[in-house]
């Protein structure tokens, strides 16, 4: 662990902070407690089922996919705030959700199995690949370089697929065009009664809760304090009996499995997917939602990944600035101006008022 | 025996492009530890310098071989003053800073100049090997390749501004201590791999075509090239080099040139598993 990491993860509960002494050092979104965390979960059941009384159609199927890029923003957020490991490529895991998804669909029909196959799939991919880095001691910054060339290899293979030859049983892989009309999610046995775009919403803003809580009791478990643990100091978790290889082998799987459930969200989402999922832009929103929310929390990513995708929604309805330029200027700002985020800058903010 | 030349001089080529790509990046991150994720960008920026260079009339080798590398070694230069010096030590900061940096380049180019600009052709016309064409351009491209290498490699070796950068790099307290200013020293340093890579991005532009993206293609390469190479800058990137163009090369031959670039992308990976400290970490140990 470089002194970098550990300055730059904000340490909620650390000297001077208004959490008890029986929170964890550095475990971010415990200093909230349950009753912060049942809040939460009252808060995203509310907006589940009150923002289709309040927006139209259009509106909900906008914020549907915000929310998809959310789920996507906490497996980074995941696996980089907590479990310390820097992937530039979590678009990989996600795309190969999205991939698999429609593959698997268009050859199957009914969609429970290809939806489970889109989690598992990245998942293994993702342990075999965490296998190979950790397991070999690759240092911080070239666990950077891999993932990232990882994404790249992906975006090649699938932008050369174009033609009759590639296909995967009946589903045609398409190349730079990606693959159109793929069937939505369906009721489980039931290929015909296909998922409403606004069925589709209940279930994004759902899994987003699951997914939400799903890390929250990772996060609170014996495991969850092993893995924060061995991000605060590596080598004093290994002589305290722990492998770090292995929990971080098991973090960034299970960051796998959530970005591929991600992708298979917005293949759903859109009926449609291209190479330009493992795009290096699609790594970097990825970083930035995390970065702009808050390293360390779950909740900053979930609003960092809402925030960007409404901007980068305005920017696109209005042609007037280039939506990198701005990313790329909120990127720079934040790793120098403000390296913990908003959410974890918010809240010290308040504990200074206290 | 026609095809074996043909083969030959195109694995040369992929070598040539791989030295081209990675050497600025060499510099930079071989001397002072910083991973500059705008590398590609500042590529795209050499190209751009030349192609507008030489629409607007400017001869192409004076826009190749001077506008480039100056251009983006000034943009280095005001690069590490705006930022890169807050960011020293702190290496995963520098590479979300320079990924930031080159979103930023993308879309300013974008703005400016729109998704398409009119490239340069090659000069130089044709020459043959065999039965088949080549262009004659592909033999600057190894040339400037080799020179490139070589001039690091002595001025480096044998100038005294190489010692003192050398120095620097080993031990910052030190040489300050003997009145060198290291600050000073990065920021040439930096000024002088986003040079070498403007020049690249020049020499290359006719070859690659000119689009504000066309850095993300070469990121990774670079990357990997540099980082398979090892500490050793001058000999690690030209042994990478080596050894992943002729990969390249040869898989595209057999297959596509996309599967080409894959194979060099998963042998360079797998390098890295086992040598993680690069070839020069492990072999020629002593070499620059």
């Amino acid at each position: 662990m470089t002194p970098d990491r550990a300055a730059s993860a904000p340490a909620d509960a650390g000297p001077g902070s208004a959490a008890p002494w029986w929170v964890p050092l550095g475990l971010g979104d415990r200093a909230l407690g349950v009753s912060g965390f049942l809040a939460m979960i009252a808060a995203g059941l509310l907006l589940m089922f009150g923002l289709p009384m309040v927006v139209e159609l259009f509106g909900l199927v906008q914020a549907t996919v915000f929310l998809v890029m959310a789920i996507l923003a906490l497996s980074q957020g995941f696996i980089w705030g907590y479990g310390g490991i820097m992937s530039f490529g979590q678009s990989a895991f996600f795309g190969l959700g999205g991939y698999t998804y429609a593959v698997a669909v268009l050859n199957l029909g009914d969609s429970s199995v290809p939806a489970l196959l889109a989690i598992l799939v990245p998942a293994g991919f993702a342990a075999l690949l965490g296998y190979f880095m950790f397991y070999g001691r690759i240092s911080d910054a070239y666990v950077g370089v891999i993932t990232l060339t990882v994404t790249v290899i992906l975006f090649n293979v699938m932008n050369s697929t174009a033609g009759d030859i590639y296909h995967i049983g009946a589903a045609q892989l398409g190349g730079f065009n990606g693959m159109p009309s793929v069937p939505p999610l369906n009721w489980p046995g039931d290929p015909s009664n296909a998922l409403d775009p606004e069925a589709l919403w209940y279930v994004t803003a759902g899994l987003l809760i699951v997914v939400y809580a799903l890390l929250r009791a990772i996060l609170a478990s014996r495991f969850g304090r092993v893995v924060v643990a061995i991000r605060e100091n590596e080598t004093r978790a290994t002589l305290l009996g722990y492998d770090p290889r292995l929990y971080k082998l098991i973090v960034f799987a299970i960051g796998g499995a959530i970005a591929g459930l991600a992708g298979c969200l917005f293949t759903n989402w859109g009926g449609f997917i291209s190479p330009t999922v493992f795009g290096l832009a699609q790594s970097a929103q990825i970083i930035i939602f995390v970065l702009l929310g808050g390293l360390g929390t779950l909740l900053g990513p979930i609003l960092g990944a809402v925030a960007i995708q409404y901007l980068i929604s305005i920017i696109g309805s209005q042609q007037t600035l280039n939506a990198n330029l701005l990313l790329g200027v909120i990127l720079v700002g934040f790793v120098l101006l403000v390296p913990q985020g908003v959410v974890p800058a918010v809240r010290s903010l308040l504990r200074v008022g206290r | 025996m026609d095809v074996i030349g043909l083969v030959a001089f195109d694995v040369l080529n992929s070598i040539a492009a791989l030295v081209l790509l990675s050497l600025g990046l060499g510099v930079i991150y071989g001397l002072m530890r910083v991973i500059n994720l705008a590398h590609g960008e500042f590529l795209m920026l050499g190209a751009y310098a030349t192609a507008l260079a030489t629409n607007q009339g400017v001869n192409l080798w004076v826009s190749m071989l001077v506008v480039a590398p100056a251009f983006v070694g000034l943009v280095g230069l005001a690069v590490e003053r705006g930022f890169i010096r807050f960011l020293y030590g702190r290496m995963i900061d520098t590479m979300l800073a320079t990924w930031g940096l080159s979103l930023f380049i993308v879309g300013f180019i974008t703005t400016v100049f729109g998704t398409t600009v009119k490239g340069v052709a090659a000069p130089l016309g044709e020459f043959s090997i065999g039965q088949y064409r080549q262009s004659a351009y592909s033999l600057f491209v190894i040339v400037m390749a080799v020179v490139l290498v070589a001039g690091v490699w002595l001025v480096l070796r044998y100038t005294k501004f190489g010692l003192i950068v050398r120095a620097t790099m080993q031990n910052p307290a030190m040489a300050a201590a003997l009145g060198v200013s290291p600050a000073r020293i990065y920021m040439i340093t930096f000024g002088l791999g986003a040079a070498l890579t403007g020049l690249a991005g020049g020499v290359l532009a006719p070859i690659s075509g000119v689009s504000p993206t066309m850095g993300s293609a070469y990121v990774a390469k670079a990357f990997i090239t540099v980082i398979g190479g090892g500490a050793a800058i001058v000999t690690g990137t030209g042994i990478a080099s080596v050894l992943f163009g002729t990969i390249n090369q040869v898989a595209a031959y057999e297959t596509t040139p996309v599967f080409g670039e894959v194979a060099l992308l998963v042998s360079a990976i797998i390098m890295i598993r086992l040598l993680p400290q690069g070839i020069t970490g492990r072999f020629f140990r002593r070499s620059l």
